[in-house]
Order: structure tokens, then sequence, then C-alpha cells
């Protein structure tokens, strides 16, 4: 079977900022109060009155080089099998921790039940056909998520034509949530 | 006119993240301590042994290897107070993955137990008589003391990359992460072997009666000290020299808000002063005999407390 590249695609021009994907995703996954699995940026750039901004709607990046797998002591932390997703066994986890020190993102934290936690693209919408429960709120349909090996969907033909960035290339973890500017 | 003028705000706060990683409190650096000095006290109690200095260090020889398991085993309850989901402790043991240095490190301690109690069952009767008396009863326990008197060489030379390899990996553990730049330099596991083994020989000279033990510990000790500042110094110039995220991470003991505890009470407590009070007394003036010891053991503690807390502060995420 060929790997599937999920990708998510965000347009920062079309955001707004709403924070409907962050609700979204703590109903969906059910994540307890005071912690949140996706989040939203704003970014403002300049002196007043000469400013720009940037809203980024973020999570866990799903890389293709994710250090916090290399991390884990115990393989809790994985690569779902063909796929870039990476998830926790919560029998497996230690709350070591040692992922969360390995994340450039600080996407992942500590669910009260002891375990680590953290975006899972909505692995179990994904596995219905759907998407993930953030991409499917988003009033202003800034959000896409698919699949990058295949060439002609959304994703990838998002990235061809327009300008994006991933956040903190330079980590070298092959981040797989973009932005497009 | 500053054009980078950066303003950020976000809904996230998740506990022990934002708006700064505090995974690892007390306990990290405790344990990252107890097993440094088990490191450091394991290299010198073998290479007493495997360079035949029963007369000269006798201290070191017979009685030092008992500490090496005291204290990584409580440096181990203090890793085992951190951990989140204590009862699945056993996954630890229930895999190995090659990529992960926490994975390493569990195994090297499985090694370091055999390796550093048959080196203390070598040397119990002489070293530890009362304890010979209370042990010597249980069944097998002849056999093994036996055992390890006769090969006490071999094991010795067993010890010697185990324990350098449980000094090195205390630091691995962290530099392994790219994400926290302060602690991402290959010289950290060096510089925290070279300070685990300076931690074991001041407990040596902490503890040891014999004045001449003390003289050629405390030269030794010397050296390494000399070795942790060079180390010290090397690794902030590599972060100098490294990419802007470097940089910026090392600002953190020069100006930022680790600066203080880093030169007053590591560099400047912990280090300089042993070291001249160490060069005072052999010169042959008289220093009371703990004060360099226990500087050395505060400064092992106070570095592992101030690393961890940096390496937390550090980070690629603009806040």
């Amino acid at each position: 079977m060929l790997k599937k590249r999920y990708a998510m695609v965000i347009d920062t021009r079309s955001c707004v900022g709403c924070g409907d994907c962050v609700v979204a995703c703590k109903v969906e996954n059910k994540v307890p109060e005071g912690f949140h699995r996706d989040w939203v940026v704003e970014e403002t750039n300049g002196s007043f009155p000469d400013l720009n901004m940037e809203i980024r709607s973020e999570r866990c990046n799903h890389c293709e080089n994710p250090p916090c797998v290399y991390a884990c002591p115990t393989g809790a932390s994985h690569i779902k099998e063909n796929t870039n997703i990476t998830l926790v066994h919560h029998d497996l986890c230690t709350g070591c921790k040692a992922c969360i020190a390995a994340c450039p993102y600080d996407a992942r934290f500590v669910h009260p039940e002891g375990y680590v936690s953290k975006c899972t693209f909505c692995d179990h919408r994904l596995e219905q056909g759907l998407k993930p429960a953030c991409v499917s709120t988003c009033p202003t349909h800034c959000m896409h998520f698919g699949n990058l090996n295949n060439p002609f969907s959304k994703v990838s033909r998002l990235l061809r034509s327009r300008k994006w960035k991933v956040l903190t290339p330079e980590a070298g973890t092959k981040a797989m949530v973009y932005y497009l500017l | 006119m500053n054009l980078k003028e950066i303003l950020v705000t976000t809904n996230k706060n998740n506990h022990l993240i934002d708006p700064q990683l505090h995974i690892w409190g007390w306990e990290v650096p405790v344990y990252l301590f107890l097993g440094g000095l088990a490191a450091g006290i394991l290299l010198v109690a073998a290479m007493a042994i495997v360079y035949d200095k029963k007369k000269q260090l006798p201290y070191s020889y017979n009685k030092l290897a008992l500490f090496a398991p005291i204290s990584l085993s409580i440096g181990m309850l203090a890793l085992f107070m951190d951990l989140e989901y204590k009862l699945h402790v056993f996954r630890f043991y229930t895999t190995f993955q090659i990529t992960s240095p926490m994975s390493w490190g569990s195994w090297i301690l499985m090694l370091f137990y055999p390796a550093s109690i048959l080196l203390t069952l070598a040397t119990i009767r002489e070293g530890w008589p009362q304890i010979y008396k209370l042990i010597k009863n249980i069944p097998l326990i002849e056999i093994i003391i036996k055992f390890s008197e006769e090969k006490i060489k071999l094991i010795s030379y067993f010890s010697l990359p185990i324990a350098t390899s449980l000094g090195v990996y205390t630091g691995i553990l962290l530099s392994a992460y790219v994400a926290r730049p302060f602690w991402n330099s290959s010289l950290i596991g060096p510089i925290f072997l070279v300070s685990g083994l300076s931690t074991g020989l001041a407990f040596v000279l902490l503890f040891t009666k014999d004045s001449s033990e003390h003289h050629i510990i405390s030269k030794i000790d010397f050296g390494v000290i000399i070795l942790e500042i060079v180390l010290i110094g090397l690794y902030i110039i590599s972060m100098l020299s490294g990419a802007k995220i470097y940089h910026d991470s090392i600002h953190l003991i020069l100006g930022g808000q680790m600066t203080t505890k880093f030169w007053v009470l590591f560099v400047g407590l912990g280090l300089f002063t042993p070291l001249i009070l160490e060069f005072i007394e052999l010169k042959g003036k008289v220093v009371p005999k703990a004060i360099p010891a226990l500087l050395v053991l505060f400064g092992g503690l106070i570095f592992r407390f101030i690393m961890v807390s940096a390496g937390q502060i550090s980070t690629w995420v603009v806040r």
C-alpha cells in the first residue's frame, strides 16, 4: 500500500482567528479542561501604525522526521503504519515526558490520567472517511486536509499554486502542517 | 526604528508547557546528580583496583564501591517520582528503542547494578566487615563473594565502560533534544561525565581518613576540575559560534536570567573556589578538609539544576 502523507494546509489569509477549530477539537476529542490539542496564534509584526498580522491555527505537525518518536523510550510514541501520523499508545506511556522535551512546537501535554496526549489528526475520523474535526468546522474554509502522495488532492494543488511555509523548518522535523502566505 | 517588533497572543496555556516548559522539576536534576555521582564513584573505585592501589588508596579500593548502587538507587527513586504514569514504569524494560537515549539509559542502569554490586562484594570482607557479618548467612552469597574476589580485576575492567556510559548518558539525555537549543550540544555528555567524576572524587575526599589518599585524590580532582572548566568554556564558545538559535539560548547564562546562578553558584562556588582551596591544600597549607569536597558536590548539584531549568527555557517557539 502506498504510504499516505497526510498534510494540513491552512490559509493564513482567510483565517480570522475565531477559535472554532479549538472548540471543535476539545469537543470531538474530549480534551480535559485547561488543555488544548490545537490553539490559535496571532502574531503581529511591526510598530503602530505600520503593522501586519498573521493568524495561525497550530497543533502537532505530524512531522515526517518526528523527534518525539525518536525520544520515546518505550515505543509509546509511534508513527501509524503507512502514514505520517504520530500517535501515543496510552498503555505503553510512562509519562517520562521525553517526547514533550523533544517537540520543538510544544504540542504535547500530560493528560490528567498520566499519559502524554496531543493532536491525532483525528485519526478516528479519518478511518471513517471524515476530515479532522477542526477542518470540518472551520467557518472560513481556510483549513484543508489531504494526502500529499496524491498529486490531485486539494492540499497538493494548493502547495503547488501558493506560497507557503512550515514552522521552524531549521529543526529538521519535516512538519506536515503548512501555512499559505 | 524597530521593524521587527513581534507580539504573539494565543489561547494555549497547557499545564507544565506554557508559558514556559517546566515538565522536569527537582526530581530530574537530583537523578542526574546522583547518577553522575554513582558513575564517578564506580570509576574511582574501579581505577583504584585496576591499578592495584590498595595501599595508597585504601578507602577507594575497599569501601567506595558500596556507595555507587546506593547513590544510583536514590537517584532512580527521584526519577520514579517524576514519572506521571508510575504504574507503567516496567514499560522501560519490555522494549529497547535504539533512537531513544532514555531507553539506552534504562538498560545501562541494569548493567550498572551487577557491576557495582559485584565490585562491592569483592572487597566487602575487608571494607565493610559489619555488613559482611550481616549478609554472610544468605544462601549463595559466599559463592558470589568468592567469585567476585577472584574476578575483581575483570569486574573492574567491565565497570569502567559501564560507569563511563552512565556518566555520559546523564548528559546525552539532555543533549539529544534538538527542540531545546541550550542542551543541544555534544559537549554536554563529556561535561556531565567529568562533573560526575569530580563529585565521585569529592565523595572520597569527604570520607577518607587516610591523609596520603586525601592528597592523591585531591591532586586528581584538581586536574579534573580544570578539565571541567575547559569543557564548559568550549561549550560556551561552540554555542556562541553556532546558529542564531544557539546564540540566543546561551544568552541565558551570558546576561539572561540564569547568569548569576551559573557564574556565582556553579562556576564561582562550585568550580573555582574548590580549585583554589585544593591548590592551597596541595601547597601544604591547612584547609578544612571537608570544604572543597562539599563545594564540588554542591557545584555538581547546582549545575544540574541550572542545566535542566535553562534547557527548558530555551526554545524555538516565538513567545
